[in-house]
């Protein structure tokens, strides 16, 4: 059984087609990476899975329960850590935990509270009340309430936009450490590196829908190939070198004062100027070349 | 209907209390001093220049029993209106809430005993304060937490649906000044509304504040045989504004 199973689901909000046919298998214990521009859905889908949008149309699986009707099953079982802090920032950091635990009926709070709390390396600071804690404590402990009665399925939404990097690392260490165990995590982000680093596999979202699914180096090498030439060069010699990368069939764009040809190693001899500065290809090219959008 | 989970509602309630270890001092301390403030000002000031009694009761404690009301409806109402909005608006509380296996049934339902425990309490601090200026403790006082309790949940069920109906927090402007202050000041709370024009005193008969009002002089001074009837006509009130509620916040809540 597969943890999360979506079929022709679409949700509009009048005249937008916010999620517009999406299909979207995520196996147990893998974490997929929802990677998609701002606006292509990726809060849309995960507020379908928690109940809190409710689809047009389709069918909706989540752990073996069907959506709406059997939500708040499918719910008890699987945790969220929301794009947008909303701890309770006058309460200890205990008392956050303590909440969530009796939201989703734990058994033993001490116990999961305790669990939580040294996950998110907080155990120190547990009588403390939110807002003395550190952007990075804070965002720990976001994720940790999220965790506290030990999910199966974990939804992350955007879990480091807008974070400095080092607080962005305290959280990819936290979501590791969850892979280990087994969880099943579907992440939504827009940042490459974050899909690259942490997901097993990545869906490209656009638009409302999945437009390409693999692991991240499968899906490189079959929209990319292997690397990526950046020319930097005056305009008029830029024109001529993307008429020539186009002309042989390659996929080249413009990146500001650069022309970008993908998977230039497949470029005729002489095409691709010795100054060009070649890269590996990044899911950035995929989702440019199936798009024509950029990411970021 | 769908099944109401205690577990849910009681979970909803603990983050409230939560919340309110952090803030009880203040509101406790502004309960007990809002109406000394008022006898003072009214009481005192009204009673020993202008009116000494009302139906046969010394003034300070006519409105003394009468301010209750108004207690309850500013631990209520308010509370409910702005405390929703926040919670909903500016600190994505709620987004939390029903991501985990809490339905919009379960989180007004936790929202409003909780308020209405709190301002059954707080609902008494009138009387007790009136009880120093000279009233005497009766028997049936002891229902007047459960009167407020009741009105309580209905202004309560009110706010929230009011924070789930509007677009923008000044609204709730229109809503304190057309609907919370008339019904505060036609309560019967500082004066008798048999004092009225007919027409207003049968408006007062459908405000809630004042059955409240007569129901805790009525534990005060006296119950009459229409005391069953306006505890009935809260309670079914309650029930109404709970339904109303759950419906406008889940519009509000679930896309
Ligand atoms: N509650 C809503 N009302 C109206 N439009 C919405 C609502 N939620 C999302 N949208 C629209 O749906 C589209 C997808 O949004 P979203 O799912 O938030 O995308 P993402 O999370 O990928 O950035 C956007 O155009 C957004 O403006
Ligand atoms: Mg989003």
């Amino acid at each position: 059984m597969a943890a999360i199973e979506l079929q022709g689901v679409v949700k509009t909000f009048g005249p937008i087609r916010a999620v517009d046919g999406l299909d979207l298998d995520v196996a147990e214990g893998i974490c997929l990476g929802l990677l998609g521009p701002n606006g292509a859905g990726k809060s849309t889908t995960m507020r379908l899975l928690t109940g809190q949008a409710i689809a047009d149309s389709g069918s909706l699986r989540v752990l073996g329960y069907e959506l709406p009707r059997e939500s708040k099953e499918a719910r008890a079982r699987m945790g969220v850590v929301p794009q947008l802090d909303n701890l309770d920032i006058d309460v200890t950091v205990e008392e956050n935990l303590k909440v969530f635990a009796r939201l989703y009926r734990v058994g033993d709070i001490e116990a999961a509270v305790d669990r939580a709390l040294a996950l998110a390396r907080l155990a120190d600071r547990r009588h403390d009340a939110v807002d003395e804690l550190s952007g990075g404590m804070r965002r720990r402990l976001l994720v940790a309430r999220g965790l506290v009665h030990s999910p199966r399925l974990v939804l992350l939404d955007e879990p480091t936009v807008g974070l400095d990097p080092q607080i962005r690392a305290e959280i990819w260490t936290l979501i590791e450490a969850l892979r280990a165990e087994g969880t099943t995590i579907l992440m939504s982000t827009h940042y490459i590196e974050e899909a690259e680093r942490l997901a097993d596999e990545v869906a490209l979202m656009a638009s409302g829908r999945v437009i390409a699914r693999g692991r991240p180096n499968d899906l490189i090498a079959e929209h990319a190939g292997r690397r990526t030439a950046e020319y930097y060069a005056p305009p008029e010699r830029r024109a001529e070198v993307r008429a020539a990368a186009e002309d042989a069939g390659l996929p080249v764009r413009s990146a500001g004062p650069a022309v970008v040809i993908v998977g230039c190693e497949r470029a005729p001899d002489g095409l691709v100027p010795d100054e060009a500065i070649t890269r590996p290809s990044s899911l950035e090219d995929v989702f440019v070349v199936l798009t024509g959008e950029e990411l970021e | 209907m769908r099944r109401i989970e205690p577990a849910a509602v009681l979970g909803v309630m603990s983050r409230e209390v939560a919340n309110f270890r952090t803030f009880w001092r203040s509101t406790t301390f502004s309960s007990l001093m809002e109406p000394m403030i008022y006898l003072l000002a009214f009481g005192l000031g009204l009673g020993t220049t202008l009116v000494t009694q009302v139906d046969g009761v010394d003034y300070v404690e006519f409105v003394g029993t009468g301010m209750v009301a108004t207690a309850v409806v500013f631990s209520s109402a308010l509370p409910a209106m702005f405390g929703t909005f926040v919670k909903h608006r500016f600190q994505r509380t709620y987004d939390a809430i029903l991501a985990a296996p809490v339905d919009v049934e379960e989180l007004v339902s936790g929202e409003m005993l909780w308020i209405g425990l709190r301002a059954g309490i707080f609902g008494t601090f009138p009387l007790l304060v009136t009880m120093a200026f000279g009233l005497d403790p009766a028997p049936a006082m002891v229902l007047v937490p459960f009167f407020c309790f009741v009105t309580a949940l209905a202004f309560a069920g009110f706010g929230i649906a009011v924070a789930g109906s509007v677009a923008k927090i000044d609204q709730f402007n229109y809503v304190t000044t057309l609907v919370i202050t008339p019904m505060f000041l036609l309560a019967g709370t500082f004066f008798p509304i048999e004092g009225l024009p007919e027409w207003a005193q049968v408006l007062s008969q459908f405000n809630p504040l004042h059955q409240l009002v007569v129901l805790v002089r009525s534990a005060s001074f006296g119950f009459d045989a229409y005391d069953p009837v306006r505890l009935a006509a809260l309670v079914v009130l309650a029930f109404a504004m709970w339904r109303l509620a759950i419906d406008r916040l889940r519009r509000r809540l679930i896309d």
